[in-house]
């Protein structure tokens, strides 16, 4: 889990306690995943059960107590760095279920749930790059290689994870697209008996004058649009 | 409402006669407003380029009118639309956009001179022209001794140069990175902000969101149109 191990990480900077902890998570993620200070004792309190942190002394004049890291949540932390992260489980998402469904319902134009996810993304993206562009020096235009200072680092870090995403999903919409685009055609002939593709490009053959369809993409139409993006 | 520089109405382009006849673009209309960037998107063969070459009077519409800081470019004789090619509109390619024996500001001068400005008026607005992008320092030196990104944005002050208004761009981060091509759109953006209008053409969903408003082809058309702000 993310945040036992990004308090960790801020610990190995040195002792605090959780109010300051939890105002160095938030500056230092682009203010991206606030926090409640209730829940970073709660944290804290897991973290010193599992002996990865203990208290630093005693309570300071205004109660707080300041936490540091163990040795074993220093090798925590350690270990945290150097393994990648695992992203091979996907996340359940709302709009791959919605268009995978969308895809195989007759009664549901696709095209125009992708049309519609597709307006609504690039609108998304032209404001991220509005807040981008106001990241960076307002009122000039960004040098080439930009110096930015460590927080707002942090900040461009997160704001262009937003933005690879809305991209990347763009892409992914225009690719589904394309893909219904050439699927489309053996819809409306006569479904062939044999799926695979040597029997398929026999069957879509539109006339002994074209040549045969390359049988690595089997289904398509004479005319389909080139879909390389 | 302030008059467009840009006017495409109800543009259709055939190439072609006959059964061979193909319809590049089929009754687009578009308009780009002094302060405004308009992204193209759509696949290979969609229709972005033909756009792109009637938005820069390289090419005349079968059907429609251009209209280019309120000329039509229908109406000019061939030697009018040049002298509204070399005077209105600027074009940012993805390379080759500087000659390479020529210095940034001879670069940026050169379609002034070519009007018939004098050489040290063309210095003067070229330099002029740098200075508004913060390129000062790279008035004198050559193509070869700039970065592409820097190379990039000087083509952006040269498309802009004189009573040039409407800047035409197509991919124009070509094969730059990331962040320096951040950098170049950037430019453009701001380019827009202070007045000119510009047309991007793009296949990257990343770079069309600098744009105010992003419009989508496919077969010619326009199926979709995007607006950020």
């Amino acid at each position: 889990m993310s945040v036992p191990l990004s308090l960790l990480a801020l610990l190995s900077q040195g002792p605090a306690y959780g109010a300051r902890i939890k105002a160095d998570f938030e500056e230092r993620t682009g203010r991206a995943f606030p926090l409640n200070v209730g829940q970073v004792y709660t944290t804290l309190a897991r973290l010193e059960r599992d002996g990865l942190v203990v208290a630093d002394g005693g309570p300071d004049d205004e109660g707080r107590i300041p936490y540091r890291l163990t040795d074993a949540g220093r090798a925590e932390v350690g270990t945290w760095w150097e393994r990648p992260v695992d992203r091979t489980e996907p996340a359940r998402d709302e709009l791959v279920m919605k268009l995978a469904l969308a895809v195989a319902t007759p009664d549901v134009d696709a095209h125009a749930v992708i049309q519609h996810q597709r307006t609504a993304a690039m609108a998304h993206l032209q404001r991220l790059t509005r807040a981008k562009l106001a990241l960076s020096a307002p009122g000039s235009p960004p040098q080439t290689e930009p110096v930015p200072t460590p927080t707002s680092l942090s900040d461009e870090v997160v704001l262009e994870h937003r933005l690879y995403a809305v991209e990347s999903e763009l892409r992914w919409l225009d690719h589904v697209e394309g893909l219904l685009l050439h699927r489309r055609a053996p819809q409306s002939a006569p479904a062939p008996s044999v799926t695979l593709p040597s029997a398929a490009s026999a069957t879509a053959a539109p006339s002994a004058a074209r040549p045969a369809p390359d049988p690595s993409t089997p289904i398509s139409r004479p005319a389909a649009p080139d879909t390389r993006h | 409402m302030t008059e467009p520089i840009l006017q495409l109405i109800d543009c259709t382009r055939v190439h072609g006669q006959g059964e061979t006849a193909v319809r590049a673009l089929d009754g687009v209309s578009v308009q780009v407003q002094p302060g405004e960037l308009v992204a193209v998107m759509g696949p290979s063969g969609s229709g972005k380029s033909t756009l792109l070459n009637l938005a820069g009077a390289l090419d005349l519409p079968t059907s429609g009118q251009v209209v280019i800081s309120g000329q039509s470019t229908s109406q000019l004789r061939p030697d009018d639309l040049a002298a509204l090619r070399r005077r209105k509109v600027g074009v940012v390619f993805q390379d080759l956009n500087l000659i390479p024996s020529l210095t940034a500001a001879e670069n940026i001068g050169l379609p002034l001179e070519l009007d018939g400005r004098r050489v040290s008026e063309a210095r003067r607005a070229a330099v002029g022209a740098l200075h508004e992008l913060g390129l000062d320092e790279l008035a004198d030196r050559y193509p070869d001794q700039m970065s592409g990104g820097q190379q990039q944005r000087v083509a952006i002050a040269r498309a802009l140069v004189g009573e040039r208004r409407l800047v035409l761009a197509d991919e124009p981060t070509g094969a730059l990175d990331s962040v320096t091509g951040d950098g170049v759109l950037a430019v453009l953006r701001a380019r827009c902000d202070a007045g000119a209008a510009g047309l991007l053409v793009t296949h990257e969903a990343r770079h069309a969101g600098w744009a105010d408003r992003v419009i989508y082809l496919r077969d010619g058309k326009v199926v979709d149109e995007a607006v950020g702000r």
